[in-house]
């Protein structure tokens, strides 16, 4: 190798080298400084042994946003779970219309019962974002799953999606709809409609990223579980005191 | 509008058994995305016994060739129409192509349809046609001359170089062409299969389902086809086309059937969460669909029929009659299993507690009668399509020389 070919390769390594370093410490720069520092990431728990089944949050979440007020069509509902002497889980959902072979548990054959309140789980990796094919469900900085009724399609792929049945065709828009954890209250710095009224503090809405938050507080506390861990959506609707009968 | 979505969620909440979701009460996928694999599967079916021919030399089915690409054109060209029309907005469907989302299956339509249609069918057809195009450009009167020259894109060479060349280009495209039909049919058994939240769909197995299924109504359509247009243009049934035909459909029948049985011995034996509501499902809800006609009379029955041609020496006139009716049968099992995949799937809640019921409207653009007539519309296309270029005899034959 002569002196000239040997200084061109030397030359290339450095700057080759120089990349590779570049680029790392560019790395290193983002993960040790969030880029968007002031940016909140939402998250909700319930407290299952806290709710009474009042339905107001249903009612509110209604009102708030302007939900079909017809029993097919819900941003959130809440399910009654009573489980029978045998086992057997007899499952309703408040307020909505029951089938004709719907099963009544009997006052006897109780064995426990309580309310389950259910909503868009807000998945960290939602199914429904992912099957879009136009785009228009996506996720916000702050971690809340959104629709633009204005590039919906109305394919419905992301009703097919959910695991949750958390979402519907709105029968006006012909648009997807779905939890927004009120994201027009919460930009302004207040709570859902549903946490809001809630007389019994069942659920609970904060920042994740906040270690102070009465969101963080019932996760230090309580034993947490989510919905259909299984299918790795990552929910950031999280659930105290979850019985193992709730799908 | 409202009222009426309302009052018909209100008619199904009344069949609803046990518990679901309340966003789940509606089956948001009608009989009009029940047509869309079934007419997509048509088309890759009907390429790929076209594509015996000229890829694996199956002399026997040449009869078929142009018949059966312009069969799949047809289906091609009516296949999104039902998906387009069942979509809340259709004005928007536009923004599939111009902003798809990378990660849907769905998104991927535009292009797997668009390279489908562009890239495989219209230039293979191109190629097969050049000549005749450019003979019935010469011997036809304006204003059909101008079609036909136009059609062929005003190529005028039909010398042994320039027919060499065609053949060469036919074979190319066919070659692939193959993994392109496969890649069609496929893809919109992804469109289901990677569903996990639906335990009814999400399965590795399910596009290869699809396409071994699709595969038997491709070829069984081509095979009803040939059986009815030949006796009508008064010529005679070519016997060992039809066997062979015939024996493709039964291979193809024996790996799908395989492949469902695998499907379900697979799911009875993992028994996963799921099970009960599925077995809820197909017991109470598809015992005609799928038991009755996707199963018995979709699959048994042709099966045993096609094994009876095989070890009995039956005579022609019989033959034929048994294979019309294995074809028809075969249609009917096909479109119950697009049936059981679309509608079935949909039928269970996400909840694993309940069922819903699917109420197909007559009239109205999800309804029965609009979808009659999607699936009357590829036989028209079709008809015109052979009408402009006959896929049997020559175009010396055919017409008479114009006077000029």
């Amino acid at each position: 190798m002569n002196r000239r070919r040997f200084l061109q390769q030397l030359a290339s390594w450095l700057v080759s080298l120089g990349g590779v370093g570049a680029i790392a410490g560019r790395q290193s720069a983002t993960a040790s400084v969030p880029e968007h520092p002031e940016t909140k990431r939402f998250g909700m728990a319930i407290d299952v042994d806290k709710c009474i089944g009042c339905a107001r949050c249903m009612e509110a979440c209604k009102t708030e946003n302007a939900v079909p007020p017809e029993p097919f069509f819900f941003r959130t509902w809440v399910e009654r779970y009573v489980i029978k002497e045998d086992g057997e889980a007899v499952v309703s959902s408040l307020g909505a219309p029951t089938g004709q072979h719907m099963e009544v548990a009997e006052e006897k054959d109780r064995l426990r019962s309580f309310f389950v309140p259910k909503l868009c789980n807000q998945c960290e990796h939602p199914p429904c974002v992912q099957v879009c094919p136009v785009r228009a469900t996506f996720k916000t900085p702050e971690g809340v799953v959104l629709v633009d009724s204005t590039r919906c399609i109305g394919c419905r792929y992301c009703i097919q999606a959910c695991p949750y049945g958390a979402r519907y065709l709105h029968p006006e828009t012909k648009t997807a709809d779905k939890c927004t954890f009120c994201y027009q209250r919460v930009t302004k710095e207040l709570l859902p409609a549903c946490v809001e009224v809630c007389p019994t503090q069942a659920r609970i809405f904060g920042d994740t990223s906040t270690p102070a938050s009465p969101l963080e507080r019932v996760r230090r506390m309580n034993k947490i579980h989510v919905l259909k861990a299984h299918l790795n959506t990552d929910p950031k609707v999280i659930y105290a005191n979850l019985d193992g009968e709730v799908r | 509008m409202m009222a009426e979505t309302v009052e018909r969620l209100s008619e199904v909440a009344k069949q609803v058994t046990g518990y679901v979701y309340p966003n789940d009460v509606e089956v948001q996928w009608s009989i009009l995305i029940v047509l869309y694999p079934y007419l997509t599967g048509l088309v890759a079916g009907a390429f790929i016994l076209a594509s015996l021919v000229k890829v694996f030399n199956v002399k026997a089915v040449e009869p078929t060739y142009r018949l059966a690409l312009l069969t799949a054109l047809a289906f091609l060209l009516v296949a999104p129409i039902p998906l387009q029309a069942h979509l809340g907005h259709p004005e928007r469907a536009f923004w599939i192509f111009l902003a798809p989302n990378p990660t849907s299956a769905m998104a991927m339509f535009g292009f797997v349809y668009a390279w489908y249609l562009m890239v495989v069918l219209l230039l293979e057809i191109w190629f097969v046609y050049r000549k005749d195009m450019v003979l019935y450009a010469r011997q036809t009167r304006a204003p059909l001359r101008w079609v036909y020259k136009v059609l062929s894109l005003f190529s005028r060479d039909v010398s042994e170089p320039a027919l060499q060349f065609d053949k060469k280009m036919v074979k190319g495209i066919t070659i692939i062409g193959i993994p392109s039909a496969f890649l069609l049919h496929g893809y919109v058994g992804f469109i289901f299969g990677s569903v996990k939240a639906n335990p009814w769909w999400s399965s590795v197995l399910m596009p290869i389902v699809f396409l071994f299924s699709a595969i038997v109504s491709g070829i069984a359509l081509v095979l009803l086809l040939y059986m009815i247009i030949t006796p009508t243009r008064g010529e005679k049934i070519d016997m060992p086309c039809l066997d062979t035909m015939a024996s493709y459909l039964f291979y193809a029948v024996i790996v799908d059937f395989s492949l469902e049985c695998l499907d379900f011995v697979h799911r009875l034996y993992e028994s996963e969460e799921s099970i009960k509501i599925l077995s809820a499902l197909v017991f109470n809800k598809l015992i005609v669909s799928l038991l009755v006609m996707q199963v018995l009379l979709g699959m048994i029955v042709p099966f045993l029929i096609m094994v009876i041609i095989k070890l009995w020496n039956i005579d022609e006139e019989l033959r034929k009659l048994l294979y019309f009716v294995s074809a028809i049968l075969i249609q009917v099992g096909i479109f119950s299993t697009r049936w059981n995949v679309v509608i079935g799937g949909q039928m269970f809640s996400k909840s694993f507690r309940g069922l819903t019921a699917y109420k197909m409207e007559l009239g109205g653009i999800e309804g029965l009668f609009v979808a009659v007539a999607f699936l009357v519309l590829p036989f028209v296309v079709l008809w015109v399509l052979t009408k402009l270029l006959p896929p049997w005899g020559k175009p010396e034959e055919a017409t008479a020389p114009a006077a000029s």
